[in-house]
């Protein structure tokens, strides 16, 4: 319990941080100061910002449905913070005489959960949207959800090929079989890029924001929100940014495995809390290149025109995820049958 | 009463109230959303069996997927009470002695059937573990497997043939 709320805590936190991250990373990538006013360096802007939206008049439109308008923003949040219940954010902590596992819940199906939970995260949007009663907050939901789903089907099959591998569904057991520092990255490379292109396109970030693309729906699906429920939804997408960084690190880049270092004889030689703390840093490390990557590429590539989108994602990304599975499964049984046909 | 049985009961509950506002709501879209809380309630009643695997699929496939295009059709054409075609009072007197006699035949092939004395394995049966499930799948009844994704792949080309015809 204590770890959920931990968990919950350190997520909001990010995800705050990565609101003051994101403008300081386009600040430099334009050339320009960014945040500076609000304490050294502007570090206290994230707070300032969440005053703001705070303190700002909450408007339901007149011909909304209002429960699902308020359903809205807490359903994205909601699903956004449930993926983290199954993310291995370390090893075992030593402490008040117990082991204490740094994962919530080592459930035998955590992929699929996670997946689960992302499929969900499409209501959030399509309520909202929906319940505004504006034709471009509609639009918007609309294609935001056929783009989940269409981006939904390239990342499962990506996944495939790397459950192929792995035979866990299980994040724990998936991380304990890199801990010998071959990453599934590097068999996998393939499998990655679809998986980091899909998880672009789930999180609604450039260039693949095509529900919130101002320049043709003015808002999008959040335009009738004011106050904290559109500070939700903005935030939600930040949380997403998070996870899904997690999830990515986890499944392809090791998790909480340090690079270059043998685990085990380091717990052994320098106690194991000292190698659980290392292990969480490492794992955040590995998260916030992750971010950064979502950031550089938002502020570097243009945004998708709608049909492009649909394109690459049925055209591209699922023919090439098959066939990455196909091969996959072909090395497989070649390798069982110790390399003769 | 132990947490198990409370929970059977509250999603028993939740699922047929879900149910009956699913085809008592006026708007479609509230509709849809009642019948996304039934499929809820379906996978929490896959995870009192244990049968995790399935519980998190039936999220995947239906709510997740099918779920989202039905509301995605709904909310583009725009759907409401005002707009909603009068059915004829034939065809719903029609309906409702349709839907009575599948009642009608459902609860008399249930009546006999041998699992009626059988109580359901809350929590201990492993058969809907995926391990488990995928050995029975592919071992023991990989034909009627096969032959289900071979209706799929039929499916599938139907929609795209009915979709290429202008």
């Amino acid at each position: 319990m204590v770890l959920v709320a931990i968990i919950i805590g350190i997520s909001l936190f990010v995800a705050m941080y990565e609101t003051y991250a994101e403008r300081k990373v386009a600040a430099f990538i334009q050339d320009r100061h960014g945040p500076n006013r609000a304490g050294p360096f502007g570090i206290f802007q994230p707070l300032a910002d969440g005053l703001k939206l705070f303190s700002k008049e909450e408007i339901v439109p007149n011909h909304s449905n209002k429960f699902l308008f308020i359903l809205g923003p807490g359903l994205a949040m909601l699903t956004a913070m449930m993926t983290s219940a199954v993310v291995p954010w370390g090893g075992h902590i030593h402490a008040f005489g117990r082991d204490i596992s740094l994962q919530i819940a080592d459930v035998n199906i955590g992929i699929l959960y996670i997946f689960g939970v992302v499929s969900m995260g499409v209501y959030g949007v399509m309520i909202g949207g929906w319940a505004s009663n504006n034709k471009f907050s509609l639009l918007a939901a609309i294609r935001g959800a056929s783009q989940i789903i269409s981006y939904e089907l390239a990342m499962g099959l990506s996944l495939i090929a790397l459950l192929m591998m792995t035979g866990t569904l299980s994040m724990h057991d998936i991380v304990q079989q890199q801990m010998d520092g071959r990453y599934y990255a590097l068999y996998q490379p393939l499998g990655f890029l679809i998986f980091l292109i899909c998880a672009f396109a789930e999180c609604n970030r450039t260039p693949f924001d095509l529900s919130e693309a101002e320049s043709e729906l003015n808002f999008g699906y959040h335009q009738e929100y004011s106050s904290m429920k559109l500070g939700f939804y903005l935030f939600a997408e930040y949380v997403n940014m998070f996870i899904s960084s997690a999830v990515m690190a986890t499944i392809f880049w090791g998790g909480y495995d340090i690079p270059f270092v043998n685990d085990a004889s380091f717990g052994l030689n320098h106690g194991a809390n000292l190698l659980a703390i290392l292990q969480v840093l490492s794992l955040f490390v590995k998260i916030g290149i992750f971010v950064f990557f979502f950031m550089w590429v938002r502020w570097t590539v243009p945004r998708f025109r709608y049909d492009q989108l649909m394109k690459l994602g049925w055209k591209t990304l699922i023919p090439l995820a098959i066939l990455n599975m196909v091969v996959t499964g072909f090395v497989i049984l070649l390798r069982q049958n110790h390399w003769h046909f | 009463m132990s947490l198990t049985q409370f929970l059977f009961w509250f999603l028993s509950a939740l699922g047929l109230f879900s149910a009956i506002m699913v085809v008592i709501s006026k708007n479609p879209v509230h509709s849809v959303l009642w019948l996304i809380i039934v499929f809820f309630t379906i996978s929490g009643h896959y995870i009192l069996l244990n049968a995790q695997f399935l519980a998190i699929v039936n999220l995947i496939v239906y709510a997740g997927a099918i779920m989202v295009l039905f509301l995605f059709v709904i909310m583009l054409m725009n759907l409401n009470a005002e707009t909603e075609p009068q059915k004829n009072k034939w065809l719903k007197i029609a309906g409702v002695i349709g839907g009575g006699a599948l009642l009608l035949v459902l609860v008399a092939a249930l009546k006999d059937a041998d699992s009626r004395n059988q109580m359901a394995q809350m929590g201990t049966g492993d058969i809907g573990l995926i391990h488990n499930l995928g050995i029975a799948l592919f071992r023991e009844y990989v034909i009627p497997f096969e032959i289900s994704s071979i209706l799929f792949l039929s499916a599938m080309v139907g929609a795209v043939v009915i979709g290429k015809k202008e």
